[in-house]
């Protein structure tokens, strides 16, 4: 369980789904290290939790994988409260929405707690956040929230796009020996990507390109890569390539990447599937600009959610989300300028 | 990286000449510790809000002495005396009040974030109720990994007005966790009496709905409140499940800082004057003089050695090194 992404991925490699590719990481984790302990609510539901916990109750017992009362704030300091006792347990948000009420934990415990101790306690927790939209599900039940966790000194915040990523970064995070926010998103789950079957650990804090070219960068976020890659493909048949860059950890975030595709491209637009103010698309697009404006040939731009909570209308919601062809109105928009 | 255990030790559960003796010295170290801190907290020595234990002292120490050394400890805002009760080094705690290098949290957390893994105490919190999530995990955690360990968690009285005291009590009654959920109820929180805040005075009765017993104890009393937890502590061990014990009790001074609430006239005289009569540590004094336990001269012998004990880590304080300004970014990651 200790290779690295720049090592070889072991030989023996197959086709699967992001969410089994979860499901297979938490399996190899479950039996290799009596540490690692499962909570969250739906976890012993067989459809609560999509693909992604599946069935691990049943092979691994109720002690280690809990599904437990709904009281997101509690258990939730029960997770941190178990790393801070040596253990390295996951909770698990089935929605985003309702991590929310468990802010108060996540932010003054888990995210403090190493220095305000002064480094004496650790606090080697995960907490996975599904993002979990669109279906008319509305204003509760649809939100990515991962600028609020990126806002916190002691928090990482990974956001796979791929099934090798969902495996990879998700042990990773578990030995991270930090309080790692693990955000994945349902749209992805039947997306599929050559999976290593042995245990494989991915970086935090390294990024990848998604696809090279030379005239404009995208940095997309989580499912953005997938609506960024369609435009990508429309765009190059209109003679313009673009280069996406997948951030995969928001934070710590992979500024050297961001920034040496940006010097190549000269332009930038971000994509990410949440609110504009202050959110992840701000970030980049700040820190291109303070870091890289020399190497700009136009305003950057951000493909994001309108200013709204989610609605229900099927129309609404069509019109909410932003698609491949916004992304690629972006990518014009840039070279418009 | 994960944080260290702490030794295991055999329990301290003798309430013999020597047993009483440890826990008299105890109730006057916190207590001689507290004043002094105030007072340096007075002088503008450091700045930090300090929230002082006086007069509850009997809780901290009649709980922990029923514990053992790898048992845990959670805190909240007001936990000076839980964290020396549980065997934390008084020098650290001073060095950390006055946030120095050398404190238990190595300056970066101040009164009230104080923590001594090697003693169980894994940390206090400012958040009132922030021990009820952590707390329960670390229980979780001690009945997972197959240890006997028993997780005590002090809060107030106010703490119960916080919805995670029982979101954590239903989980921890529903997996029958090794826990003592020691609530102190000093009458106030902060400013406000619990009359104005609470529809009932008797908080043990919150631990029925969760089929945890809930016991009132004269939190003034050290031996009653050491009997009430090792009652406690061997249904935790037995794997009995949680239990509560609401500590009657009462802080002395203010909410925050070395100043009595008398300056503002928030709690009148006659409560003040009956609660100072009911003072724990001369109230354990009498009982060993009149029982023959002890003499006047045995008691003030460890009266000298608590002063002289608290002057050397006060002096230990002062005399270290601020943390440097080049370590700002230390411990915000373990790497």
């Amino acid at each position: 369980m200790s290779t690295p992404l720049s090592v070889e991925a072991p030989a023996a490699v197959r086709e699967l789904e992001y969410g089994s590719a979860i499901n297979e990481a938490f399996v190899q984790l479950l039996e290799s290290d009596p540490d690692v302990i499962l909570i969250g609510q739906g976890l012993w539901s067989p459809w609560y939790v999509g693909s992604s916990m599946v069935a691990l109750e049943k092979r691994f017992g109720t002690d280690r994988v809990i599904d437990c009362p709904v009281s997101e704030n509690a258990t939730t300091g029960i997770a941190i409260g178990a790393a801070m006792a040596g253990m390295r347990p996951v909770m698990v948000h089935p929605r985003m929405d309702f991590m929310v009420l468990a802010t108060d934990q996540i932010f003054n415990q888990a995210a403090k707690a190493h220095y305000m101790f002064g480094g004496a306690i650790n606090v080697p927790v995960v907490i996975r956040g599904i993002i979990n939209r669109g279906g008319e599900q509305a204003a509760q039940h649809s939100q990515a929230l991962q600028s609020i966790y990126m806002h916190q000194p002691g928090l990482k915040v990974v956001m796979p796009s791929t099934a090798y990523d969902a495996k990879g970064l998700l042990i990773s995070s578990v030995y991270d020996g930090n309080p790692v926010i693990y955000i994945d998103d349902r749209w992805l789950y039947t997306q599929k990507d050559a999976v290593p079957e042995a245990a494989y650990r991915i970086p935090l804090g390294k990024g990848t390109i998604r696809r090279e070219g030379r005239d404009v960068t995208i940095v997309a976020t989580s499912y953005m890569n997938v609506e960024a890659l369609k435009a990508a493909e429309t765009l190059s048949a209109e003679g313009v390539e673009c280069e996406i860059v997948d951030p995969r950890t928001l934070k710590p975030l992979d500024e050297d990447l961001i920034i040496s595709s940006v010097a190549k491209t000269g332009r930038l637009v971000v994509a990410d599937a949440a609110w504009r103010m202050c959110g992840a698309a701000s970030e980049i697009a700040a820190l291109v600009a303070e870091k890289a404006f020399a190497h700009l040939r136009a305003p950057i731009q951000r493909v994001t959610l309108v200013e709204a909570p989610a609605p229900s209308a099927a129309p609404l919601e069509k019109a909410y989300y932003p698609w491949a062809d916004d992304v690629a109105a972006a990518v014009r928009r840039t070279l418009a300028s | 990286m994960q944080t260290a255990d702490p030794p295991e030790t055999l329990p301290k559960d003798d309430t013999g000449r020597n047993g009483l003796l440890e826990m008299y010295q105890a109730m006057r170290r916190i207590r001689r510790f507290e004043e002094v801190i105030g007072d340096c907290s007075a002088a503008g020595e450091f700045k930090g809000p300090t929230h002082l234990y006086i007069g509850q002292e009997a809780v901290a120490v009649g709980v922990c002495r029923a514990l053992r050394t790898d048992d845990y400890v959670f805190g909240g805002h007001r936990s000076h005396g839980h964290y020396l009760a549980k065997g934390g080094d008084l020098s650290a705690l001073a060095a950390e009040i006055f946030t120095r290098s050398t404190g238990c949290s190595r300056g970066r957390g101040g009164s009230m974030h104080l923590t001594s893994p090697d003693v169980g105490v894994l940390g206090t919190s400012a958040l009132v109720g922030g021990g009820m999530g952590t707390g329960v995990g670390s229980a979780l955690a001690s009945a997972r990994r197959g240890l006997d360990r028993v997780t005590a968690i002090f809060f107030g009285d106010g703490a119960i007005e916080e919805g995670v005291f029982h979101e954590a009590m239903n989980f921890a009654a529903l997996y029958k966790l090794p826990v003592i959920f020691a609530c102190e109820n000093n009458l106030y929180a902060s400013h406000m009496p619990l009359a104005i805040r609470q529809p009932k005075d008797q908080l043990h009765e919150h631990a029925d709905p969760y089929g945890i017993p809930g016991i009132r104890v004269d939190g003034n009393d050290v031996v009653a409140v050491l009997e009430t937890a090792r009652e406690a502590v061997h249904r935790a061990r037995a794997g009995q499940g949680p239990s509560f014990i609401e500590a009657m009790t009462y802080r002395w001074r203010g909410h925050v800082g070395p100043g009595w609430d008398r300056d503002f006239n928030i709690r009148p005289e006659s409560e003040i004057s009956a609660w100072l009569k009911r003072d724990p540590i001369p109230r354990l004094g009498r009982r060993l003089v009149v029982t023959g336990v002890a003499t006047e001269t045995e008691l003030g012998a460890i009266d000298a050695e608590v002063e002289s004990e608290v002057a050397a880590a006060i002096e230990f304080a002062r005399g270290s090194e601020f943390p440097k300004v080049e370590e700002l970014l230390d411990f915000v990651y373990s790497s």
